[in-house]
């Protein structure tokens, strides 16, 4: 608390920029990037320099080196690297597409059509849903997931991870800011149902997707359980669960330039996609509140 | 739901619908938002698939020894009994996820807010929101990167600096000391927590009406914290409660940091979680019902201690 200080100061005295804020912001922001930074040195350092003592947190002589190497080493032991990253683009770029879709469809008659039974009962249940984390219930997703003869397919990567509720629970509450003659204006000239749907409700929840994307491509494209659990074999393991079985234990110290270059890569799509539509999303964010 | 509308002959005075007419009155408004209905289906589908009927499994599953070759078999609350009696390494995880948790649930949930809300005062945004958040979007393999910072010899880049700052004489073995590792694990952890309640505070604060801080200053706010109390904190509960359901939901599924971190199972079970407790019984020694036992007590967990952030919070009351 005792940073809050100099920001309660500085108001008083002239309302303008805050800068004491600034600086604060400044340097725990550095702090909060410093991991990030490291992560890039170290995957452009070449293997001299990654073994300097002492460390150094610049590079002299950056190189490709290492991306070069995870690629090829990943070629030469097992699935090529590619592989990896492409299991886990196509998993999530499918897995988003149908939970947006899902999504909407689903939000649509919990937040507009305040006279259908069961309604209320079933934003209940998204609501208690959103208040445990999904690997609690693995087991049973697992036998069933076996039970369909689903194990080791693409599908058993896309389709458990729709049954997740954050995106209905904040859909649904996003939707229901727009007033209900909206809809009513689109009955008056005999749309139907579908119709509605398609014109009004698909067009107004646009600004919401971009949060429904970054929080659904977040949370499979860095889920290790489901691919740990569902698939067997090397050829369908995603990107982070390779990285995990790849770069553990006492391995990584030989490898630590290939490590830090997959982690680039398994990191930097998720940032670029946020940094793109981080507007978007913390001006829809806020409909994530519980009432 | 059917309750909410009474049916017409109870408005005008009328008996009170019987069972029966409540049904065929609920009934009715089924047939008519059947569309309705359809639009719900792939989810509802999906969502009883997969989440609603997978818990009630589990807690099935958890009365039963069950190691997926044999059927079920009901064993009342034996798992239970070993869970809390005999097991010793789940009575570990147990405190370790406690301690985890107490310490990066609220801590996380206050530093996202505090976080937040310094941003919401400043005008140049983007580079800090990106730095803040980008931590809880990077990859697993960051495990590795801090493997390497907060390695245990010489090389380590936080041994190098202590060192080089006269702190330590020698380099301390912060991932393979077990009074170090669960620190360095939380430490990762809160690096990476501001998360999805970190945006939605964000987005709360971003909605306050400027003219009520005006207003406020009208009736006597005098300084930024009585803004903060009287006026920004009531206006961004809902999101408040959002960011406190998330922070209990991350503080209690911690699993993958610490594997990636002091491997697994880690030395002594210094940062064994239940989640990695979890895992153990179910993948590695296929003992479901065991396991399953140990996830109603995390399902439990998370869900008692969320409603009651949710109650806490959302009270009516004054602040």
């Amino acid at each position: 608390m005792a940073t809050l200080v100099p920001s309660l100061r500085r108001r008083n005295k002239v309302e303008k920029e805050p800068i004491g804020i600034y600086i604060f912001l400044t340097v725990t922001g550095a702090l909060m990037a410093l991991p990030l930074y490291l992560m890039v040195i170290q995957s452009i350092k070449p293997i001299e320099e990654l073994f300097l003592w002492p460390p150094r947190f610049y590079v002299m002589r950056p190189t490709l080196e290492n991306y070069t190497d995870l690629v090829l080493a990943a070629s030469r032991t097992w699935v090529p690297f590619t592989r990896y990253v492409f299991n886990s683009l196509f998993v999530t770029s499918v897995s988003v597409v149908l939970y947006v879709i899902i999504c909407c469809m689903a939000a649509y008659p919990l937040a507009k059509m305040r006279k259908m039974p069961f309604a209320a009962a079933i934003f209940n249940a998204c609501l208690a849903a959103l208040m445990f984390a999904p690997q609690v219930t693995v087991i049973p997703r697992y036998l069933t997931v076996a039970g369909l003869g689903l194990i080791d397919t693409y599908t058993a990567l896309i389709v458990p991870g729709l049954g997740g509720s954050f995106g209905v629970f904040f859909m649904k509450q996003f939707l229901e800011q727009y007033p209900d003659a909206l809809l009513e204006a689109a009955r008056m000239d005999g749309a139907n149902e579908w119709q509605i749907f398609r014109n009004v409700v698909i067009p107004l929840t646009r600004p919401a997707w971009a949060t429904l994307i970054i929080w659904h491509s977040q949370t499979v494209w860095r889920d290790t359980w489901s691919p740990m659990v569902f698939t067997t074999t090397e050829a369908m393991k995603t990107l982070p669960l390779a990285m995990q079985t790849m770069f553990s234990g006492e391995l990584v110290v030989a490898r630590q330039g290939a490590a830090a270059a997959a982690t680039f890569l398994e990191s930097a799509p998720l940032i670029i996609l946020f940094i793109i539509s981080q507007r978007r999303i913390i001006s829809t964010m806020a409909h994530a509140g519980i009432k | 739901m059917a309750q909410a509308n009474p049916p017409i002959q109870q408005r005008v005075g009328f008996q009170t619908p019987t069972i029966k007419q409540r049904m065929a009155e609920t009934w009715k408004q089924v047939k008519k938002h059947k569309a309705g209905y359809l639009f719900l289906a792939p989810f509802m589908v999906l969502f009883i698939v997969f989440t609603v009927g997978p818990v009630l499994t589990a807690i099935y599953l958890s009365f039963t020894y069950f190691n997926v070759l044999q059927p079920p078999n009901w064993i009342g609350l034996t798992n239970y009994r070993l869970l809390f009696l005999e097991d010793d390494i789940f009575l570990k995880s147990l405190h370790v996820t406690v301690v985890f948790a107490i310490l990066t649930g609220p801590v996380g949930f206050l530093l996202s807010f505090i976080m937040a809300w310094l941003i919401n005062q400043v005008k140049v945004r983007l580079l800090y929101v990106v730095a803040f958040y980008a931590p809880s979007l990077s990859g697993i393999g960051m495990a590795q990167i801090m493997r390497i910072f907060f390695a245990n010899d010489r090389y380590g880049y936080l041994n190098n600096l202590l060192i080089r700052w006269g702190i330590l004489d020698e380099p301390f073995p912060w991932l393979a000391d077990i009074d170090t590792m669960l620190g360095v694990v939380i430490a990762v952890q809160l690096w990476m927590s501001m998360g999805p309640g970190f945006l939605s505070f964000l987005a709360g604060l971003q909605q306050i009406d400027e003219s009520l801080y005006e207003a406020g200053k009208v009736d006597g706010v005098r300084n930024r914290l009585q803004e903060l109390w009287f006026i920004t904190l009531p206006l961004v509960r809902p999101q408040l409660v959002f960011g406190a359901v998330m922070a209990v939901v991350g503080a209690f599924s911690m699993f993958d940091i610490s594997v990636g971190l002091v491997g697994f199972p880690s030395p002594q079970y210094a940062a064994h979680s239940i989640m990695a407790h979890l895992y153990d019984y179910a993948f590695l020694r296929f003992e479901m019902g065991y396991a399953s036992a140990v996830s109603v007590v995390m399902f439990l967990m998370m869900f008692l201690l969320s409603s009651m952030f949710r109650r806490m919070l959302s009270t009516r009351g004054e602040w």
